[in-house]
């Protein structure tokens, strides 16, 4: 099953950890929040080279921001 | 999912007569009665459901989402999980520009309500919410109106008053609920929308009153009534907040489509705020051509939003207003997600800079940046309305804000026009 | 393993772990309060503070396990986790099993903490001001070669660290701005910035 990340803004606090764990999906912008890539944002899911880094970005969020779920993206009502 | 509900209705107002909502409501709030003798009783709903599908009846409170989906997320949400639902009739009404559920509800409470039963039954809920912005005059009369409506046991699910602290981002859907779990009125993040886990973690219908008046008629007038007037794609009439100069603010009930120029000075402005303070500034050009039509607003990067019209008074500047707009939809942030945190007190800021003539040349680029870095990381939508609201403005205000880069106002030393609760004049001028 | 051997290993982790605890609670504390380390990044700093807890897991089975299988001292394996059962030393020992209760209930929510979510952890996880007293005051009470010397001075160094930290974060504690402050703060920077000419 393929998972994806998922961020929560309001328990983001910028440690700035994801970031540098995986580069390759998560950028800081420049007042040091992280920001998922546009495939990431869309829903696509962690490529499988990836999914060890991805995991470990989140065993070290220190509150939890980022997680990684299985459920299809957030169909967002109105 | 068949609903009960009682009596049959009177005869049916002309189809094509406004207003609808706010018929014979002019003077004060409409009682039970009086209610009753205008509309008729609520008549017996097969299934609600169906008929806010055939109606076409889109969300009145910012989204114009359907409500048909809405409920019927609700509904299958509640069967599946075996958990009762709960229905939310929203008037938080934080938008400051906004008082057309204000008037809606202290003038026509019942039609709020009716159309709440209706959604309580469409959707099997077992707890209804009456969500309202604490203002004396409206919570009395909605007080008034469920005592009312409680005396003659009309609400086989009964409904309960909760009263919200005006702010601009608490009728949002996720604030609504936590504010009714306990919590303040601010948004959340959660994975789950609050159809499938809402308050209490039941399956929630949070909807706005003037959607549920809206779903009381074609309730009892059918859904072909409903769709005489309005547009195929959105039918149905709505409530809009007039501001021009010279007049306080005024609400109108009028059929979607409508053409602007019909109900606006739109030639004698240079832009007219179209939606709210999420919404969009349009040119004068672009506003004297367009109706009040989805299709045609999303054409100009505008919505019908909660249904704000405002025109700028030609003796004020666009950029010096939508400054102070920004200023404080920065304070009215929540402060809870990094990217809104940190861009829209920046962006703010840096408009404030421009309005005042005095901002660095690179100050677009910036506006443009921020403005890229904050969209669709919030938890809730109020950076993506904020920065489209600047977006508009550069755009419709463009050679103003040449003059502004330069130095110079071309209309300096007008008072502000739209409101801003808790924001000073001179805090966005400096 | 003869007594004495026994006895000096459940004495030596028992030290190690002082130091180590007082390591990963110091960078915990850091960690909270998103203070920058120079020359570490951000998530090598959480990777330390993670594995130093594991690590100190380990030296607690050993520290625990030595101790008890030491004939010298009667310690029943009850008494490892039921505080103030302890027929020897029951005062320094029930501390000790009451801050090993503590740091299993710390380990155990955060290996589970994506399941039992952010809030439940960090309730549990905030007991950690009390473990680390207990944890000191059990280690020096029992370990009459803690009082002086060396080690005393490097016990002394530790808790002087942690509650260097403790204090620090404190302060920002007390310092917190509400979230909706915030924005007020953040407008009042950026107006100091500015973008005016």
């Amino acid at each position: 099953m393929s998972e994806r990340l998922q961020l929560d803004p309001t328990r983001c606090d910028g440690h700035g950890g994801c970031a540098e764990l995986l580069p390759e999906l998560i950028r800081l912008d420049e007042w040091g929040f992280p920001q998922l890539t546009a495939a990431e944002r869309a829903g696509s899911p962690v490529p499988s080279a990836l999914h060890r880094h991805a995991r470990r970005a989140v065993t070290l969020c220190p509150t939890l921001a980022l997680r990684l779920i299985t459920t299809p993206p957030k169909d967002r009502q109105a | 999912m068949s609903a009960g509900l009682l009596t049959s209705s009177a005869v049916p107002p002309r189809a094509d007569e406004l207003p609808r909502l706010l018929a014979g409501a002019a003077t004060g709030p409409v009682g039970l009665a009086a209610h009753h003798e205008r509309f008729g009783m609520l008549g017996l709903v097969d299934d609600p459901i169906e008929l806010a599908a055939a109606a076409g009846l889109l969300g009145r409170g910012g989204g114009a989402f359907p409500l048909a989906r809405k409920l019927a997320a609700v509904q299958s949400a509640a069967s599946r999980r075996g958990s009762a639902a709960v229905v939310v009739a929203n008037a938080a009404e934080g938008e400051p520009a906004s008082i057309k559920d204000r008037v809606l509800l202290s003038q026509a409470p019942h039609l709020v309500l009716d159309g709440l039963r209706v959604a309580a039954a469409a959707t099997g809920a077992t707890t209804a919410y009456l969500f309202v912005r604490s203002d004396t005059v409206l919570v009395r009369a909605a007080a008034q109106a469920l005592t009312e409506r409680s005396a003659r046991r009309l609400d086989p699910v009964p409904v309960t008053l909760v009263q919200v602290a005006p702010r601009f981002i608490a009728g949002e859907e996720s604030a609504v609920v936590h504010r009714l779990a306990g919590g303040d009125a601010i948004p959340t993040y959660t994975p789950d929308l609050v159809s499938e886990r809402g308050v209490g973690g039941r399956p929630t219908l949070v909807s706005n009153v003037e959607t549920l008046a809206h779903l009381a008629l074609a309730a009892r007038f059918g859904a072909t009534w409903f769709r005489a007037v309005g547009t195929a794609t959105a039918p149905g009439s709505m409530l809009v907040t007039v501001h021009r100069d010279g007049s306080p603010a005024g609400v109108r009930e009028v059929a979607i489509g409508t053409r602007l120029s019909s109900l606006l000075p739109v030639t004698d402005s240079e832009a007219v705020l179209i939606g709210g303070y999420h919404g969009a500034w349009v040119s004068r050009s672009a506003a004297a051509q367009l109706r009040l039509d989805d299709d045609e607003l999303a054409a100009v990067g505008a919505s019908r939003g909660a249904g704000v019209l405002a025109v700028l008074p030609p003796d004020r500047c666009g950029v010096v207003e939508t400054a102070r707009l920004l200023r404080y939809l920065a304070l009215e942030s929540a402060g809870q997600c990094g990217p809104c945190l940190n861009g829209l007190p920046r962006i703010a800021v840096a408009m404030a800079d421009l309005a005042s003539g005095r901002a660095r040349p690179d100050v677009l680029g910036n506006l443009r940046r921020w403005a890229g870095l904050v969209v669709g990381r919030g938890a809730c939508h109020h950076p993506d309305g904020s920065v489209r609201l600047l977006a508009s403005a550069l755009t419709a205000f463009g050679p103003e804000v040449e003059q502004h880069l330069a130095g110079r106002c071309s209309r300096p030393g007008g008072r502000p026009f739209l409101p801003t609760p808790g924001v000073s004049d001179l805090g966005a001028l400096r | 393993m003869s007594s004495s051997v026994l006895w000096y290993l459940s004495r030596s982790t028992g030290m190690v772990l002082l130091v180590l605890l007082s390591f990963t609670a110091v960078l915990g504390i850091l960690i909270h309060s998103r203070a920058r380390v120079q020359w570490l990044p951000s998530f090598a700093v959480t990777g330390l503070h993670r594995n130093a807890s594991l690590l100190a897991v380990v030296l607690l089975v050993i520290h625990v396990a030595t101790a008890v299988l030491d004939p010298f001292v009667s310690i029943s394996w009850l008494s490892v986790v039921v505080p103030f059962t302890s027929h020897y030393e029951p005062v320094w020992m029930g501390l000790g099993a009451l801050s090993l209760d503590i740091m299993l209930a710390v380990v155990v929510t955060s290996l589970l903490r994506e399941r039992i979510g952010h809030r439940t952890w960090r309730a549990v996880h905030v007991l950690n001001y009390a473990m680390y007293p207990l944890a000191v005051v059990h280690g020096i009470g029992a370990a009459s070669d803690l009082q002086s010397g060396v080690l005393l001075l490097i016990s002394v160094v530790c808790v002087a660290a942690v509650a260097g930290a403790a204090g620090w974060r404190l302060v920002d504690a007390l310092r917190h701005v509400p979230p909706r402050r915030r924005v007020v703060v953040q407008l009042a920077a950026a107006e100091a910035v500015g973008t005016r000419r």
